[in-house]
């Protein structure tokens, strides 16, 4: 373990240092082989053009050289892997799209994962706002919102160990040391087997993400919420409207654009959601989503990269819409600004 | 704000209530693993951890000495002792002697056993059995018991976990993981992003579109690639396809993105009047960047940090795919989920686990929470 540590700090070093001495070592031989100072006046300026044509690319070189390796070229790739068989190696054409379709496991993770697209932006954007509201008029609301920011900073893996322990089952009759089967069975109904029910053991997980996620849309609201000029409230007040009227017609549609925000981060996550049904059930009971469902046949069998890859294929398909909104968004503020 | 709340005091009364319902709902989960994790095993199994402060009862069964035991004592046979032998004391409030009613009797009174067989057991665990005639045989009376325990906190959980689970050293690897692939790409993206925004080259304005549509590839699109990829080197170059440099490597790749996006958008803002007259002064690019623009960007880097330390701690997905399942690279949350077949009922091992994983991103959450909040702002909101 001492070994380890310390090949771990040498590592390190060598990692952070490499790029300390990428970074300045190109820039010094860039300096060198067309130097700036000390030379003629036409020279230096000739240089400095040639530098500053080649230094951009010394710059962001290392960063478009891993995020092509990492992102760039595995997306092309996986989109050609999904036309090739189990081994990649013989073409298939669609396939794998058309066992996917056909599968009874895969059908069953669309579903889930729809359930869950319904379910969890709008249970996270809704609870996040009512939280953000509420906390905004105690004297203790920075404290409450810590404690309901705080799960976000939990690992999937971690929450589902915390909420297997809160669903923990014990026959009728025992002692339950899990406190939702507790609860119920102080109010007099019969313990459950949350995990394991069909279908609403979907709603049992689901409960997870809402509770990480919550923290995240509370802090982005509550921040939209205080952008909200006073004027616009107080005029309603004056008008006479009533607490609700006030928050449904006059904050709400103030804040739209954050909601918006909220919901899409949240909808990608969700269907990125991989940790938490791996762990909690590994997609038994029908429980099973797309991206573990993906995971499993990455290795079952030795794994079939094709199936595999036509699934990552199709998650893919439903962030495209949102990747494309949010390039455009980019490029309407780039052309407004600096 | 204020001023639109419910102006009664019911109405107030009320915004207090429903928030500490809110709160309540979000950290009893978390308490619940951080309570059991503190408590004895034996109590953790019969009672629920909501009750650890109060002491816990259960009942039991034992055994009395045999015959060989028994004294004379005026012209009565008694056996005495203590139930609880050498063992820590328990509080008795009722035993019996027949498995059915376990707790016919309360303790320090006396039961009539029949044929003038008397027994009595005190609240301490000591007896005293008599009887007129001698007491026969090597098997003793058998005696049922309701017994209390007080609450047991012990951080032997801990010790058991952290030495002899292997948590101690997936903790290790778990930070041999973080720490570069935390600092490696806030390196790579602070110079790209400081590229993107300042220097002026063809093909930036594509970059940028690029970097954007990148944030939201879901990474599963990356993995089965990847993996061929390591397999390939590996093979080639014939060193192990799992290695902690894959890993940081992998780590840096996915995280680039977003570091690039948010550095970019928050160097973009600094003020154009301070480059140019350093410029003037005959300063270099390589030099404004290191002298000017990183000290100045230093809230922004502390962001990033905090995300990407926290999103590489909490990683199983990357770790699952790009290291091996030994001790020696497994890490916290890859430890917990094997835990979590492996030893699926032990309680006490899976909530010391769970929570020696999550302590170190709440302490890094807890002691940086403004960067963390203000990174959150500006990565999502600029976005809409």
């Amino acid at each position: 373990m001492t070994a380890q540590i310390l090949s771990a700090i040498f590592t390190i070093i060598i990692g952070v240092g490499g790029c300390v001495v990428y970074y300045w070592g190109a820039n010094k031989i860039l300096d060198a082989v067309f130097p700036s100072r000390g030379v003629s006046g036409a020279a230096a300026v000739d240089n400095l053009r040639r530098q500053g044509l080649i230094r951009p690319w010394l710059f962001v070189g290392p960063a478009m050289l891993i995020v092509t390796v990492y992102l760039v070229y595995p997306v092309i790739e996986t989109l050609r892997l999904s036309f090739m068989d189990r081994g990649g190696e013989n073409f298939v054409g669609f396939a794998n799209y058309s066992w996917a379709f056909g599968d009874r496991e895969f059908r069953n993770s669309i579903f889930n994962n729809l359930l869950w697209l319904a379910v969890v932006p709008a249970a996270c954007t809704f609870f996040g706002l009512i939280i953000a509201v509420l906390t905004d008029k105690i004297w203790w609301g920075n404290i409450a919102k810590s404690l309901v920011f705080l799960p976000l900073a939990i690992s999937f893996v971690g929450a589902s160990v915390i909420w297997k322990f809160v669903y923990e089952y014990r026959a009728e009759g025992q002692t339950q040391i899990g406190i939702l089967n507790a609860a119920v069975q102080y109010l007099g109904g019969n313990p459950q087997v949350w995990i394991s029910t069909p279908f609403w053991n979907n709603f049992f997980l689901m409960v997870i993400l809402i509770w990480i996620q919550t923290g995240f849309a509370m802090v982005i609201l509550s921040s939209a919420l205080r952008g909200i000029p006073e004027e616009t409230i107080e005029a309603a007040v004056i008008d006479g409207a009533n607490p609700f009227q006030i928050f449904w017609k006059i904050m709400v549609p103030q804040i739209w654009g954050s909601i918006a925000v909220v919901w899409t981060t949240i909808t990608i996550l969700v269907l990125k959601v991989f940790d938490i049904v791996l762990t909690m059930t590994n997609g038994q009971w029908n429980s099973q989503v797309l991206a573990n469902l993906m995971f499993d046949w990455m290795f079952r069998g030795g794994g079939d990269f094709g199936r595999g890859a036509a699934i990552a294929v199709i998650i893919m398909l439903a962030v495209v819409p949102i990747m494309i909104w949010n390039i455009r968004q980019a490029n309407r503020e780039g052309g407004g600004g600096h | 704000m204020a001023s639109s709340s419910g102006k009664s005091f019911l109405g107030r009364f009320g915004v207090h209530i429903a928030v500490f319902v809110f709160v309540a709902i979000w950290t009893i989960p978390t308490l619940g693993i951080l309570v059991s994790s503190l408590r004895d095993k034996d109590q953790l199994i019969v009672s629920g951890w909501w009750t650890a402060l109060s002491t816990s009862s259960q009942t039991e069964a034992g055994r009395l000495p045999g015959a060989s035991a028994q004294i004379e004592k005026d012209g009565k046979f008694v056996i005495e002792g203590n139930i609880f032998g050498d063992g820590p004391a328990r509080n008795i409030s009722a035993f019996g002697i027949k498995a059915q009613q376990p707790t016919q009797y309360e303790a320090g009174t006396v039961a009539d056993l029949g044929e003038g067989v008397s027994l009595q057991l005190n609240a301490d665990g000591s007896f005293v059995m008599q009887s007129p005639k001698a007491f026969e045989g090597d098997r003793g009376q058998r005696v049922y018991y309701a017994s209390s325990a007080p609450p047991r906190f012990t951080t032997d959980n801990y010790q058991t976990v952290l030495f002899s689970e292997g948590i101690g050293r997936s903790f290790i690897n778990s930070l041999t993981v973080t720490i570069p692939a935390t600092i490696i790409p806030i390196l790579i993206a602070a110079y790209a992003a400081y590229a993107l925004a300042w220097m002026r080259f063809p093909g930036r304005a594509l970059l940028i579109a690029v970097i954007i549509g990148l944030l939201v590839v879901p990474l599963q699109m990356s993995l089965i690639p990847l993996l061929k990829l390591y397999n390939g080197v590996g093979l080639f170059f014939g060193v192990p396809a799992k290695t902690y440099l894959g890993i940081w490597l992998a780590h840096t790749g996915f995280g680039l993105p977003f570091a690039i996006y948010l550095l970019r958008s928050y160097i973009a803002g600094l003020p154009r009047e301070i480059m140019e007259s350093a410029r003037i002064d005959g300063a270099s690019d390589f030099e404004i960047f290191v002298k000017i623009v990183l000290p100045l960007s230093f809230p922004v880097l502390a962001s990033f940090a905090i995300f990407q330390f926290l999103w590489v701690w909490n990683d199983l997905l990357v770790a699952m795919v790009f290291l091996g399942s030994g001790s020696d690279q497994l890490v916290l949350t890859g430890k917990l989920n094997a835990l979590l077949g492996s030893r699926g009922g032990d309680w006490e091992i899976l909530t010391t686990s769970a929570f020696v994983t999550i302590i170190v991103p709440l302490i890094v959450f807890f002691s940086l929470q403004r960067y963390f909040v203000r990174g959150l702002l500006a990565g999502s909101v600029k976005g809409g």
